[in-house]
């Protein structure tokens, strides 16, 4: 980042503001260096555990060694290549099952944005409670709540398995013979709990500021309901849409919990692999990789994705 | 054909309150099970009705320590990243200065991260600072994730203040600190407020940015994924439920008082 920055807000503190003369114009002009001042400690801590992290992870992934004799840099760079063919299933299934899981996100949360924004009416702030609320009990038990729901023999699987759904997905490959858990039709279902919130507060967001006599100038213009939500609200609503995709899609990319409590050996996402090897094998080479490579690949999707859908001011 | 129309014109509620009650599922479920009597060592199938998890929540071995060490951490990473995310707010809302749009990547950017990418990163600078992880390791990571959202919070309440007002305090003979203070302040309180308890819920929740840089320090979301594989006792339920009352609690409350400053202006 700009050392330009960093430097001046090192220098010492200005001389403290005058006092106000009693007579003559208040200060209009402000210290020069009160905005470095401001940002100067915020940002040093981001510099130092956000930026520089990034840069000891760049050089472990380059460096060759053993745990017992000590990693060298050697700028080996086979260390991409390898982990990238190795585990290249696990990075396709993250980019898959995040992937769904924001269509799902979307899917299921536009109708609760729409319903929070348009049609509740005098029960707006209480379903926008429900809807933050569970944020403040532990995701993991929430996550793990879901084994109960999808437990084997329980009344969702008896349903799913009467309605013969699970004879479809499981001719997709989504389930397993007569189980939901350990499949992964259960990653899916919990990714896209667990990040429909991000979804739908961006959406809610977006759809709150739309005019409505918008809506009400479709409607003279002789356009049905649902020509209305595809001229008008739903092209209004993208600066949502965007926000809310990438705030489910980036943290699904990531997520190992949901693989590793609702799936199985077999429905193993990237960030498992890197929590593995960072954590029980110890190889950080490869794991530094890894996380490098997810990161490279989610920067550039959000940049094409941003750029395609042309709206650059999201931040 | 009437039905169909009912059923037309309201598919938006029916969809909506579809989705919310999937929202809601496991926190009704954890309710349940809160007072589940479970065989075995695992709370995933329903035996019969009691209540001796409620009455003893603190009867499993290292579970309150562990609540009381991340309520702990919460604290004061949310003081931390309020503090520096409020002045990176104002600097960013009020000043015009260059870098200012590298100031703003740089805090977009840990948003748009993975949080396993972070977490890596930042186990490596330690691995190879030598630094010892538990407690400070962890504190300093929940700052680093949390500022950014503070400063977004902050934001956008500094950004929709009437500058007129802070002028109206100078010409009327306020210094700048006490103009800081009385006027400032309470305007951007709201948002500094709302960064705040997004702030404590992150850190409070955080399980993968912890779980790389805690070394054997177990806080609650580890203590919940440690007890994933061992054996989940009914107190995680019952602590789960408890945390969701207070949030309902707090937001009901938090809006009660809104409500009546405003019936007083009126």
């Amino acid at each position: 980042m700009s050392t330009g920055t960093l430097t001046e807000a090192e220098a010492p503190p200005p001389p403290p503001l005058a006092p106000v003369p009693a007579t003559g114009k208040p200060p209009r002009k402000r210290g020069r260096w009160t905005p470095y001042l401001l940002l100067a400690p915020g940002l040093i801590w981001l510099l130092v555990f956000f930026a520089m992290p990034m840069v000891y992870q760049a050089s472990t992934s380059v460096q060759t060694g053993s745990l017992e004799e000590g990693y060298q840099v050697t700028w080996h760079f086979a260390t991409y290549w390898d982990a990238l063919s190795e585990y290249y299933p696990q990075a396709l299934r993250s980019v898959l099952y995040a992937g769904t899981a924001t269509v799902l996100c979307l899917l299921l949360g536009y109708p609760l944005a729409y319903l929070i924004a348009f049609r509740a009416g005098r029960w707006r702030n209480l379903i926008l409670i429900l809807v933050i609320a569970p944020f403040f009990t532990s995701f993991l038990i929430r996550t793990l709540a879901w084994k109960t729901i999808l437990s084997d023999g329980g009344p969702v699987v008896g349903a799913l398995n009467t309605l013969h759904v699970l004879d479809v997905t499981s001719w997709l490959g989504l389930t397993a013979g007569d189980r939901v858990l350990a499949t992964p039709l259960a990653v899916v279902c919990g990714l896209t709990y667990n990040f429909l919130p991000f979804m739908i507060l961006p959406l809610y967001t977006s759809l709150e500021r739309i005019d409505g006599r918008l809506h009400e100038a479709a409607g003279d213009l002789y356009a049905k309901p649902f020509t209305t939500f595809r001229k008008v609200t739903f092209p209004l609503s993208m600066p949502g849409v965007v926000s809310g995709t990438l705030l489910t899609f980036i943290p699904a990319s990531g997520d190992y919990v949901n693989a590793e409590l609702l799936g199985s050996t077999n429905t193993q996402m990237i960030g498992n692999v890197i929590q593995s090897q960072f954590l029980r094998i110890l190889d950080y080479p490869t794991a530094a990789a890894l996380s490098f490579i997810l990161m490279a690949a989610i920067l550039l999707m959000v940049t094409v994705y941003i750029r395609k859908s042309g709206t650059e001011d999201l931040v | 054909m009437a039905f169909v129309n009912w059923l037309k014109h309201r598919l938006v509620v029916i969809a909506g309150l579809l989705t919310l009650g999937y929202l809601l599922l496991p926190n009704i479920v954890v309710t349940v099970f809160s007072f589940n009597q479970p065989k075995g060592r695992f709370n995933y199938e329903w035996q019969e009705f009691s209540t001796a998890a409620w009455t003893d929540p603190c009867g499993v071995a290292d579970l309150c320590g562990s609540l009381s060490l991340s309520l702990q951490l919460a604290a004061w990473a949310t003081l931390g990243a309020t503090v520096l995310g409020t002045l990176i707010a104002f600097a960013l809302v009020r000043y015009r200065f260059r870098a200012r749009g590298a100031v703003n990547s740089l805090i977009f950017l840990p948003m748009a991260m993975p949080e396993v990418v972070m977490a890596a990163s930042l186990l490596t600078l330690f691995l190879n600072l030598g630094a010892q992880l538990g407690f400070w390791t962890i504190l300093i990571a929940h700052i680093m994730f949390c500022l950014s959202f503070v400063v977004v919070a902050v934001k956008a309440r500094v950004m929709s203040m009437d500058p007129r007002l802070e002028e109206a305090a100078r010409d009327l003979y306020a210094g700048p600190v006490q103009t800081f203070v009385r006027v400032t302040l309470p305007i951007a309180a709201p948002g500094i407020v709302a960064g705040a308890l997004l702030a404590f819920a992150l850190s409070f929740d955080d399980f993968i940015i912890t779980n790389f840089n805690a070394g054997s320090t177990v806080t609650f979301p580890m203590f919940v994924w440690g007890s994933a594989q061992r054996g989940t006792p009914v107190q995680i339920n019952v602590i789960g439920t408890a945390m969701f009352l207070v949030a309902v609690l707090f937001v009901v409350a938090g809006m009660a008082v809104t409500h009546r400053r405003k019936r007083q202006k009126a």
